[in-house]
């Protein structure tokens, strides 16, 4: 997924003068033919957030349209004040790319685990929040970022993820994708979530004949409530899904929706997500995914557990 | 840190436009209530010169790609920038009179909203890194503008000052100069004491600037200042040390860490306010 946004990126530099790509620090080689055939618009520098996100307003302020990108962590945490006053007050299009949303980066620990960038950005007014679940919409997203007048924030997933978007899908951001039709109940994800998702579904229907849907949210801040005020309606239970904290993520933001909304269908909506606290353990991305319950097994029997309730 | 340019900065008379100038801060000091008046006193003449004689900009169209670019990254300071804008007709002197009250748009620092004003500014450490995507900018396109920033010596305490200047050095900002107004005093109190910046000159000569020092009250000092820096042919980015005296023009806030940021002004104080100025 990374490979195919870093490469979507010198796609659109080559066809848009405008486009700059700022990179804090990355792996040797990342993006050489790029380096290469635009060097006066790949900026490789060094470990340093703050500058490089005002920088990247200074840029923007002058009608570039710059893609910054770096490990997650380091491009929220560090330099959470640039991008609240640099890109966010000034509404700036700065493309922040944060490798590693999520749990990506397990075995290096909490200092590199993204687990609350979609909170802490989400309260920023003028931002935009997108968490793509493959490599096809990834890259369809990075076209659509281009005319996109806002700051915008691509959590990238660990990448070689199993592929459940159609190829050419125009990408529009503010909608959500339906997975599968929901009928009985239904899953809300963001992020790669959508395939555990899709899997948990898959088993309720072929072993309980359960009618649960799949709605992927790739783009969580502005949300589809479009989306919202149908689906909810229409469906009895509904579990969120997130690859992050609950305190305000993607899920607290249908629990808002909903309490501005849609009062009465509150009470449907139950939260999966990681708890208020940090990792303190290592191995890989599935294994800490299982040890806090974001697996297809947790989701499959927690919907199930809910839909016998009635 | 030369003493001698400070003692100097000190004894500096004031002539009738730096009055006449500071006399348009009070009046926002004294409309709005409150401002870091000692912030705004100490980098008048540096707005005033720039303003007056270098910055390329036209009040009815301040957003000229061609123009000079000015960030006033210590942007406590933005009084004396409102003062200098307002004189030279970007907004009406009477927006003066309500400044950092409800429904203003000057506030007590300064917003991109405001003619004239490039850079929101307030959160100290924000204003080079952005001067740096602005210049790295104008060579990409091959613009002759320049790009001025000012920053306060106690904003300096930031790293992210210090990241910016070393891309400033990376990318040869020729066109980029900072002006530093070095008033030695901070919120707490002097600089020297909560965090000494000496040897100033050396630090940002080791970040690959050209680096000079003057006395930042003395009109010709600072506009030979920056016909130099117009002239030179160098390939590196530029900065002047400004010495300078916080409050300066009123004795009873002058080198006052008290006159940082003032409100509830007596009837006494706005008397002397005004009385200094006459």
């Amino acid at each position: 997924m990374r490979k195919t946004c870093l490469e979507s990126v010198y796609k659109l530099a080559k066809r848009n003068k405008r486009v700059i790509f700022i990179g804090s620090d990355l792996g040797p080689g990342v993006l050489s033919e790029f380096k290469k055939k635009i060097p006066k618009r790949f900026i490789m520098e060094g470990v340093s957030e703050q500058a490089i996100v005002g920088m990247a307003a200074g840029l923007a302020l002058e009608g570039y349209v710059p893609y910054v990108n770096t490990i997650a962590t380091f491009l929220t945490r560090r330099c959470f004040e640039q991008i609240v006053i640099d890109l966010c007050l000034h509404d700036l299009p700065v493309k922040l790319i944060g490798n590693g949303g999520g749990l990506v980066y397990a075995p290096l620990g909490p200092t590199h685990q993204a687990i609350e960038d979609i909170s802490i950005l989400r309260t920023l007014p003028n931002m935009t929040i997108l968490a793509p679940c493959d490599a096809n919409e990834m890259k369809n997203l990075v076209d659509a970022t281009l005319k996109w007048p806002h700051p915008t924030y691509i959590r990238l997933a660990r990448g070689g993820d199993q592929i459940i978007t159609k190829k050419n899908t125009k990408f529009i951001i503010g909608k959500s994708v339906i997975i599968k039709q929901p009928k009985d109940c239904l899953f809300l994800t963001t992020g790669t979530t959508t395939q555990i998702a899709l899997s948990a579904a898959k088993k309720l229907e072929d072993e309980k004949n359960i009618k649960c849907g799949v709605i992927h949210f790739p783009s969580i801040k502005p949300l589809d409530s479009k989306a919202l005020l149908k689906w909810i309606k229409k469906v009895k239970k509904i579990i969120t899904v997130e690859e992050n904290v609950l305190s305000g993520g993607f899920g607290s933001s249908i629990l808002e929706f909903c309490s501005e909304n849609l009062k009465d269908h509150l009470h449907k909506i139950s939260m999966i997500g990681l708890k208020d606290e940090f990792v303190d353990d290592y191995g890989d991305q599935n294994s800490l995914l299982n040890k806090y319950n974001i697996n297809q097994l947790t989701l499959y029997k927690k919907m199930l557990s809910l839909v016998k309730k009635k | 840190m030369n003493k001698l340019l400070n003692k100097k900065a000190l004894k500096i008379k004031l002539d009738h436009r730096s009055k006449y100038l500071r006399q348009i801060i009070v009046r926002s000091l004294i409309g709005g209530g409150r401002g870091h008046m000692g912030s705004a006193m100490s980098l008048v003449e540096i707005l005033r010169v720039l303003y007056d004689d270098f910055i390329k900009i036209n009040p009815k169209k301040p957003k000229n790609e061609n123009r000079d670019r000015l960030i006033l990254s210590k942007g406590h300071g933005c009084l004396a920038l409102y003062s200098i804008l307002a004189d030279k007709g970007f907004f009406p002197k009477k927006l003066l009179d309500r400044t950092s009250k409800i429904g203003s748009i000057l506030g007590g620092h300064p917003e991109q909203k405001v003619p004239g004003i490039e850079v929101s500014t307030g959160a100290l450490g924000h204003g080079l890194p952005i001067a740096v995507g602005m210049a790295l900018a104008a060579k990409l396109k091959k613009k002759k503008h320049k790009i001025y920033v000012i920053v306060g010596d106690g904003e300096i305490n930031e790293g992210s000052v210090w990241e910016a200047a070393l891309y400033s050095s990376k990318h040869n900002l020729s066109n980029l100069k900072i002006f530093i107004d070095y008033n030695k005093i901070q919120s707490y109190g002097f600089t020297k004491e909560v965090v000494d910046l000496e040897p100033l000159n050396d630090k940002w000569k080791s970040f690959g600037f050209d680096v000079s020092e003057i006395n930042g009250h003395n009109i010709e000092q600072l506009r030979r200042n920056i016909i130099q820096f117009n002239k030179k042919k160098i390939n590196k980015p530029s900065v002047t040390i400004c010495h300078t005296i916080k409050g300066k023009g009123f004795y009873f806030a002058e080198n006052n860490p008290n006159w940082h940021h003032k409100n509830n002004f007596t009837k006494k104080e706005i008397d002397d306010l005004n009385r200094c100025l006459q």
